[in-house]
């Protein structure tokens, strides 16, 4: 227990920030999962460059973890940090234009040489220049006081620097009173196998939470009570995790074999990493040749029955599109996961975007339609791979689930599903013939559609008696037999469009969160946006301003109501991190004259600037004041 | 990687089912689907339509189990002619496609159909890994040199010089030899034959079946449209008896009657006289040999003048196949868990080893 004063926050933004070879991800991630075990909500947003290791002290090298925590509901990782732990002066130098006077920082003093101030540009240490005296400044020696604390351990010097990450997880344990227990667990998990490594991080950190007690640089620690979360429990996951064992969950449900099949690109990958760990699930994994591989053995995959997957990212759907339209031709179930990131082309690997929906709905060749399913958060990729699931079975169609590289790396706490309450999905495979000719003989045709959903038979090699051949040619209705009539392929063209459109009869009404039931402007979200746009909503409705909320998770098939909701409001407010692809698309289909908010700077939207947005959409609505 | 021990590999269509031994075979109408071909007058395509038809049956396999998958071009169309499952993808894609396809059911018998430019240009990529992989598909490689259904442009095993509409001053792109190809993609199983030799054509398609892995067979294909009598020299019986270079496992390598070939000093292949040949220098056919640096020799004394042609199996070596390695890696980790994942360890994966309990 501190023996210093204590003092209670409801909220703290902290940043780690480094160069890329300092261990700030690993800090963060152990923070977080600290600050979990402590029962605060939280959110984080980790940003590293795409270079795995750009030039040592340089600003291109610098990666950062931010972490939001708080004693109520947490939707975003915070707009600017309170505080922000800077290794070096690329880091500090690269992250102070985010950090409002008055925020802490705590500096590793030692890298503050000479060279490393130049590199960045500084002539004088900011640290002795008097520039930040608008700050809580901590200049700390962070790099010697871990090696001082490492004297007795027969390491080289460099070995001992390393575990400096540790001394400052540490003192910032310390700070906020967070138990280091977990860390601790973390530790001799990670360095089993190498005790000296292992026993000078636990030194390390050790040392750090003692010379926070311990020293007078910090007059307080800080404790932020457990916020209000719905019972149950709680672990903290990334969206890239949630996506995968949301895939293996719907397939465990269905009882189909989750085939995949990828390519490793960013932000994407760890999707394959934790998939391919799962051979107790049966998962099957392929990582091939190149991105149209990938999607090319999920299709052969679903075709003999499996539930073939492909996820990627954006350059990779680019890739993928033609395989995706023999998909859409084939009538089979296929995911295919794209967590966006910046573009065009290469763009900005590591950096977050919303710029593939358009190429989900019309991203190839021919009249081409895909249900395409967006998740909100981190935790959500699960839902929306398991419904993702559900659809391409149900529909025997694609459907893309639009992630992107702020929700694939970003974290929240998650409240576990209880398996037992997952749906069952149940898969009808047809084994008989479904149809009788001319003569009243029994026959197979491989696009007679069901009636209420469209969906083809599903029928796999192996089925004895229905053996038949399909392919990317036009088919001609019922039969599949190849055909190049004009009134069929008009027919056939406007069947695959029905079948996707007719999604919507399943699909929940949108939601709106308007409490007045009176607001004049609703802010509609999709995708990633969710959590900057509701914290704006909060903030705004805070200063008294009336504005709904909703926020839209299918974006093709739209759910049923939406013309409706659009069509209530005198404004209605699309942000999105591109150039207005939603609000294209909302004007083509209910000429509703809806405003684009846009930005695309490869970071999530602040609440704040949102905030600012809906203050002033609403003074500029017509009539009263509302 | 765990060692995993697959015991000798079996055969190419070990787990397909088959036929009931009392069952009358299939016959080569019940395998032709009621769809007329629609190749051009004189396509070599029929002939090799006719030899699949009429060796399928001999596999015992029951017909449900067989899938044909092609790309896109003139052979691609084959699957629509069996009366098989089938896939007639797009264009250069049957590799992987069939790839997942074998992959996830390994009770099928994976047949893919593809040509010179839908296997070595589009889909270039795919075919060699597929070989790289050793995946249990079937690979007939109709080769006419030239691009059919464009009507016309040179492919990729064109020779150099070739006029044609996209080349009208002579192509000046050298072609592969796709049997190189495939030794250099660590194939298992290569072959070439040709679409007017029923015998040879039906007994390297057996070998091919009968392998396990990715079996790649190149078939010499006459395009009677747009290169006519590209391969008119081995349809001559004297002049193809003068250059065809026999490979027979375990027999001296022969060219023609009076002909053998035999491994000079720096260890170049050449075709010399039999008569008083060094025997000691003659090279016995291995197909089974672990390197395949000889059965790639053999490959080059094709040449662009076709003055020796090797013909039949160039390699044939047994090594664990793809989807037997992903089944094995699986089922040890399922078996070890004591069988099928149940609820409670989805339970336990969405868990994970770092939670938390709000009370309500």
């Amino acid at each position: 227990m501190s023996i210093k004063p204590v003092e209670s926050l409801d909220s703290v933004v902290i940043r780690f920030a480094g160069d890329s070879g300092d261990g700030m991800q690993l800090t963060g991630d152990r923070f977080t999962s600290e600050t979990a075990a402590l029962g605060n909500d939280l959110s984080t947003l980790p940003n590293y460059p795409a270079e795995i290791r750009a030039p040592q002290g340089t600003l291109l090298g610098v990666s950062s973890f931010q972490l939001h925590f708080a004693d109520h509901h947490v939707l975003t990782p915070g707009d600017a940090p309170d505080v922000l732990v800077a290794m070096n002066p690329a880091a500090l130098k690269a992250n102070l234009g985010d950090l409002p006077r008055g925020a802490t920082i705590i500096v590793n003093t030692d890298e503050f040489t000479k060279r490393n101030l130049a590199k960045v540009g500084y002539d004088v240490s900011p640290v002795e220049d008097g520039s930040l005296e608008s700050y809580h400044l901590h200049p700390l020696r962070l790099t010697s006081l871990t090696v001082d604390a490492l004297a007795d351990f027969d390491l080289s010097r460099k070995d001992k620097e390393r575990s400096k990450n540790m001394f400052a997880l540490g003192l910032l344990s310390w700070l906020y009173t967070r138990p280091t227990t977990g860390t601790e667990q973390f530790l001799k998990n990670k360095f089993g196998s190498k005790p000296d490594i292992l026993e000078a991080n636990l030194a390390a950190l050790n040392a750090g939470f003692n010379y926070g007690e311990t020293t007078e640089d910090f007059a307080v620690t800080y404790e932020i009570a457990p916020a209000k979360m719905q019972g149950g429990a709680y672990r903290n996951i990334v969206g890239n995790t949630a996506l995968a064992y949301g895939l293996v969950a719907a397939a465990h449900r269905s009882g189909l074999q989750l085939a995949m099949g990828a390519y490793p690109i960013t932000p994407a990958t760890d999707i394959l990493h934790v998939l391919a760990k799962l051979k107790r699930f049966g998962v099957i994994t392929m990582q091939v040749e190149d991105e149209i591989a990938g999607v090319g053995t999920a299709i052969g995959a679903s075709y003999g029955g499996a539930l073939g997957v492909t996820a990627t990212s954006g350059p990779g759907v680019a890739l993928k599109s033609e395989a995706i339209g023999l998909a859409v031709m084939l009538e089979l179930p296929l995911v295919v996961v794209d967590v966006q990131r910046g573009g065009p082309s290469t763009g900005l690997p590591t950096k977050t975007e919303q710029s593939d929906l358009l190429q989900a709905m019309y991203g190839r060749n021919g009249e081409s339609p895909c249900a395409i399913i967006a998740p909100q958060s981190p935790g959500d990729c699960f839902n929306a791979a398991f419904e993702a699931v559900e659809m391409a079975t149900t529909y025997r169609t694609p459907v893309f689930v639009l992630s992107d590289g702020y929700l694939a790396n970003g974290s929240e706490p998650w409240l576990i599903p209880d398996v037992a309450k997952l749906r069952q999905i149940d898969i009808d495979f047809t084994t008989e013939p479904n149809d009788v000719d001319a003569n009243g003989e029994p026959v197979f045709h491989p696009y007679l559609r069901d009636p209420e959903t469209l969906a083809r038979p599903w029928t796999l090699p192996g089925t004895s008696g229905l053996e038949h051949v399909i392919g990317g040619i036009e088919k001609a209705d019922i039969t599949g037999n190849l055909s190049y009539d004009p009134d069929n392929h008009d027919k056939m063209v406007r069947l695959r469009q029905a079948k996707i459109d007719g999604i919507a009869k399943s699909l929940p009404d949108l939601v709106v969160d308007d409490p007045s039931g009176d607001a004049g402007v609703l802010i509609l979200g999709w995708g990633s946006t969710y959590g900057p746009i509701a914290e704006a909503v909060r903030l705004a409705r805070k200063d008294g301003i009336n504005v709904a909320h909703a926020h839209l998770r299918h974006l093709n098939p739209f759910p049923p109501n939406l013309g409706e909701v659009l069509a209530r409001y005198e404004q209605v407010i699309v942000p999105e991190m591109n150039l207005g692809q939603l609000s294209l698309m909302l004007r083509a289909k209910y000429l509703v004259d809806v405003q684009s908010y846009t930005q695309v700077r490869g970071l999530p939207f602040t609440s704040i600037e949102l905030a600012a947005v809906l203050s002033k959409a609403t003074a500029n609505l017509s009539g009263a004041i509302r | 990687m765990t060692t995993i021990d697959l015991g000798m590999p079996g055969a190419g269509t070990f787990g397909v089912p088959h036929l009931h031994e009392d069952a009358p075979p299939l016959n080569k109408k019940e395998l032709a689907s009621d769809m007329e071909p629609r190749w051009c007058a004189g396509c070599g395509d029929y002939s090799i339509l006719a030899a699949v038809q009429g060796f399928l049956p001999e596999l015992g396999l029951k017909r449900e189990n067989i899938v044909f998958v092609s790309g896109i071009g003139c052979s691609s169309r084959f699957p629509f002619y069996m009366n098989t499952y089938g896939v007639h993808s797009i264009h250069g894609r049957a590799p992987a496609i069939a790839t997942g396809l074998a992959t996830a059911r390994q009770d099928l018998s994976v047949w893919v159909v593809t040509g010179d430019g839908d296997a070595l240009s589009i889909g270039g990529n795919h075919l060699i890994h597929a070989m790289r992989r050793n995946v249990n598909l079937k690979i007939l490689l109709f080769n006419n040199r030239i691009y059919g259904l464009t009507k016309g442009q040179y492919s990729p095993t064109s020779e150099l010089g070739k006029i044609t509409k996209s080349s009208p001053y002579g192509s000046v792109d050298r072609p592969f030899n796709p049997v190189s190809l495939a030794l250099g993609s660590e194939a298992t199983f290569v072959a070439r034959t040709m679409d007017t030799d029923r015998k040879h054509l039906t007994s390297v398609l057996r070998a091919a079946a009968e392998h396990r892995g990715t079996a790649l067979v190149e078939i010499y294909q006459n395009c009677p449209i747009f290169n006519d009598g590209a391969y008119e020299l081995l349809k001559d019986r004297d002049e193809a008896e003068a250059r065809v270079v026999h490979l027979e496992d375990g027999q001296p390598v022969r060219v023609g009657a009076d002909k053998l070939v035999a491994r000079g000093d720096s260890g170049e292949l050449t075709v010399v006289e039999a008569e008083g040949a060094d025997m000691s220098r003659v090279v016995v056919h291995d197909a089974g040999a672990d390197d395949p640096s000889t059965a790639f020799q053999l490959s080059r004394l094709d040449d662009p003048t076709m003055a020796h042609i090797p013909m039949g199996i160039f390699r044939n070596v047994s090594r664990p196949t793809y989807e037997d390695l992903v089944h094995a890696q699986i089922d040890d980790v399922v078996n070890a868990a004591g069988g099928s994942a149940t609820d409670a360890d989805l339970g336990a994966l969405l868990m994970g080893n770092d939670t938390w309990t709000v009370a309500d």
